[in-house]
């Protein structure tokens, strides 16, 4: 069984369930324009889409880049998408839902303002799902070759001859 | 040309780990005709295998064999299953290095007396000085080629040094410059010069840096008299009724139990491996390990103070290219208690790629704090701390039952409390290292803990008495004379400079040694 989740229509479904006031809708309703420019979908096979989004959501909160799209944490979260991790991220996800209502969000994914997200993650900072996740994100993240050019860092030099003839010492602003 | 000795041949020197002390250590034997089996845990990997890419060459080089870490420091939190960055492979982490490469000051042979009684701390002097020192350190700077020594010239400095040293003079610093490298500033020893490749830690592919994977370990195999037998790991060292030293239990590549005879045994397994096999090899006469009458075997591990310092600009610095550490700053490595500390410290300059400063900037931290952090990294400088650390007793290796190996021996636990000269002495260079940044404009600096240790020392070290330590001035264990240690366990005390230089001076001075006491009959 493959299943896609929509990120997009998620998000709409959790607004809407949340009853969010119109101002906060207005914020979010960006977020959606931003999502919907970018040409990428990601299937499930184990995973709830539902819980996808969250984890989505959830790895943004943790390491927020605002020049990274989602593509890049979705693809660092993507590997817990199997039969074996499974159970315990839906746990754990539902333990996140669970800390979001019991400072009054609707779910995690319904909570718009990040200030707020950081703070449901804060209070389950020492859990074994949280440091699991975040822990992952170090590699997940940071680790992949296609999202280094956003922090501009140049990666393999050999190939090239190395940076001797190509600025290792071009500083010009001392 | 390889020399293939036979399991029986009770003629041989067996050394046990290949890097900056057993690799230099079978070459200078080899070169002298002695028959030497160098063990070595890792595979065989040469410049072109190297991959410039931090944590795929991290997963092929390193030393990821568990080992279980206690005590107050912050690595056993962050990495609590990994204390060291290490290498096991052929040439081990001479692999990895940076390759600065200084010698001690005079002072520093001679910490107990120079320091006098510190309060919680095992100092000791050694029983050698810089005088007896200083011919070794001369072969071991010719061996490896070291930058401004013998006439040899300075390496150019990178945008990372050129940020360090404006602030390092901003600040009145007078010993600034790009370091004493063991890495090519001219084409030297068929070796090029440095491409500024910037990935050094991951294996130079251009032979610029020296190793002892593609220098001291070939050259000695071309003698015929050194075989070096790669994914072997001892596992047991075996004596006589006597109390001699007899052979080598190892397990081989393929996972047999093999037992290799030998006249002389040197461990140069680094300062975890090294206790861990004499502690493993107890047996009814040696109940506490081998060579360990004092109980000092595994005890006064030593890392060096460190830490780093990043620092954010208003403008790209790309600390990333050329050189990983060709920079330092040497004012504030002299003894000068008036600071608060006894000892010194060195700063140096330290670059690291995306991936590893995500990992070490500040584990485990999370949110805008540390990501708007990383969104400066092409912004960011960055250096390295280094100082004496206090040698204490109960820092210390010691064998964790509870957790085996693949081949079922028991893994070394470490344990490590920082000792309050060593937190005084890294606030000050915290504070020196934001310094010199700031006096070049930063706009944000990151005091760095330390990296899982990189330099790892002391487990057995070194004493003029037998009751102090585990081996005299020449390596060779109190206990059982024809038992060396030859790597950087056998440190006294750590100094303020990377051990790497030392090492390689007291491997030249002992394989000098060993050959003329062979040749006396002595051993
Ligand atoms: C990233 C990095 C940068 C560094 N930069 C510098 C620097 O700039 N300057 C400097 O002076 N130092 C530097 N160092 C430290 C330096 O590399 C070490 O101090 C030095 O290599 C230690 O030498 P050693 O002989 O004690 O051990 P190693 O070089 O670690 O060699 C030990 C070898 O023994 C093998 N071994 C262990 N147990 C067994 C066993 N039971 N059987 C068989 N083989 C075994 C291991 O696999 C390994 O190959 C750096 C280290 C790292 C990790
Ligand atoms: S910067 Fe120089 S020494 Fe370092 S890896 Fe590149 S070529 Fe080798």
């Amino acid at each position: 069984m493959t299943r896609k989740p929509d990120l997009r229509s998620m998000t709409r479904r959790e607004l809407l369930a949340s009853g969010a006031k119109a101002g906060a809708a207005l914020v979010i309703g960006s977020n959606f324009v931003t999502h919907a420019t970018e040409a990428w979908a990601m299937e499930t096979t184990a995973l709830e889409p539902a819980t996808m989004a969250t984890l989505v959501q959830m790895a943004r909160d943790i390491y927020p880049h605002d020049r990274v799209a989602d593509q890049f944490y979705a693809a660092a979260v993507k590997g817990y998408d199997t039969p074996e991790a499974a159970p315990a991220i839906e746990a754990g996800v539902a333990a996140l839902d669970a800390a979001a209502q019991g400072m009054g969000h609707p779910s995690y994914l319904g909570t718009p303002w990040e200030r707020d997200r950081v703070e449901i993650l804060r209070s389950m900072e020492q859990s074994g799902f949280f440091q699991t996740i975040r822990g992952g994100l170090v590699t997940g993240l940071y680790n992949n070759k296609e999202v280094w050019p956003v922090f501009g860092y140049e990666g393999e030099s050999f190939s090239q001859g190395g940076y001797l003839d190509r600025g290792f010492n071009d500083i010009n602003w001392l | 040309m390889t020399a293939p000795f036979d399991l029986n041949d009770d003629n041989v020197v067996v050394i046990i780990g290949t890097g900056a002390g057993g690799g230099v250590l079978g070459n200078e034997l080899a070169q002298k005709g002695v028959s030497v089996v160098a063990l070595e845990a890792g595979g065989r990997y040469l410049p072109e295998d190297y991959i410039n890419d931090e944590w795929e060459s991290f997963g092929q080089l390193a030393w990821l064999d568990p080992r279980t870490t206690s005590g107050d420091w912050r690595v056993a939190r962050d990495f609590s299953g990994l204390p060291a960055w290490i290498v096991k492979a052929v040439g081990g982490t001479t692999v990895h290095w940076a390759g600065a490469s200084l010698r001690f000051q005079e002072h520093e042979w001679k910490a107990k007396t120079t320091y006098g009684d510190v309060q919680g701390a095992s100092l000791l002097d050694w029983p050698i000085d810089a005088a007896e020192m200083a011919p070794w350190y001369e072969k071991a700077e010719t061996k490896l080629g070291v930058t401004r020594t013998g006439g040899r010239e300075g390496l150019p400095g990178n945008n990372n040094y050129k940020v360090f040293e404006a602030g390092a003079k901003a600040l009145g610093y007078k010993e600034v410059h790009t370091g004493r490298m063991a890495i090519n500033s001219a084409d030297y020893d068929n070796r090029v010069a440095c491409q500024q490749t910037g990935f050094c830690f991951q294996g130079c592919k251009w032979g610029a840096k020296w190793s002892a994977a593609y220098t001291d370990i070939p050259r000695g195999e071309a003698t015929g008299n050194l075989e070096v037998r790669e994914r072997c790991q001892a596992a047991r060292i075996l004596h006589d009724a006597n109390g001699k030293v007899t052979g080598v239990e190892y397990f081989d590549a393929d996972g047999n139990l093999q037992m290799q005879k030998a006249r002389i045994v040197c461990v140069a397994g680094n300062s975890f491996e090294s206790p861990r096999l004499l502690l493993n090899s107890a047996s009814s006469m040696f109940p506490d390990g081998l060579a360990n009458s004092s109980g000092q075997v595994g005890r006064n591990y030593m890392r060096h103070t460190t830490g780093s310092v990043y620092a954010v600009f208003d403008k790209p610095v790309r600390m990333w290219r050329g050189t990983t550490m060709a920079g330092i700053i040497q004012d504030e490595a002299r003894h000068d208690p008036s600071r608060g500390f006894v000892g010194g410290y060195e700063l140096e300059t330290l670059g690291l790629g995306l991936p590893f400063m995500a990992a070490f900037l500040d584990p485990g931290a999370w949110g805008r704090e540390f990501t708007t952090a990383l969104d400066s990294y092409e912004n960011m400088a960055g250096m390295w701390i280094v100082g004496e650390d206090m040698p204490q007793e109960t820092n210390r290796v010691t064998i964790n039952h509870e957790v085996k190996d693949k081949y079922g021996l028991p893994v070394v636990d470490v344990h490590f409390d920082d000792h309050p000269n060593d937190i005084a002495m890294r606030n000050h260079a915290y504070r020196q290292g934001t310094a010199v940044y700031e006096a070049v404009g930063a706009t944000r600096t990151f005091p760095t803990p330390p990296y899982p240790s990189t330099h790892n020392l002391g487990t057995n070290r070194m004493s003029e008495r037998a009751q102090d330590g585990v081996v005299n001035k020449w390596g060779q264990t109190h206990d059982i004379a024809n038992l060396f240690i030859s790597d950087g366990s056998q440190f006294t005390t750590g100094a303020a400079e990377n051990p790497t230089l030392t090492i390689v001076a007291l491997a030249i001075r002992q394989a000098d040694h060993i050959a003329a006491e062979m040749g006396k009959g002595a051993l």
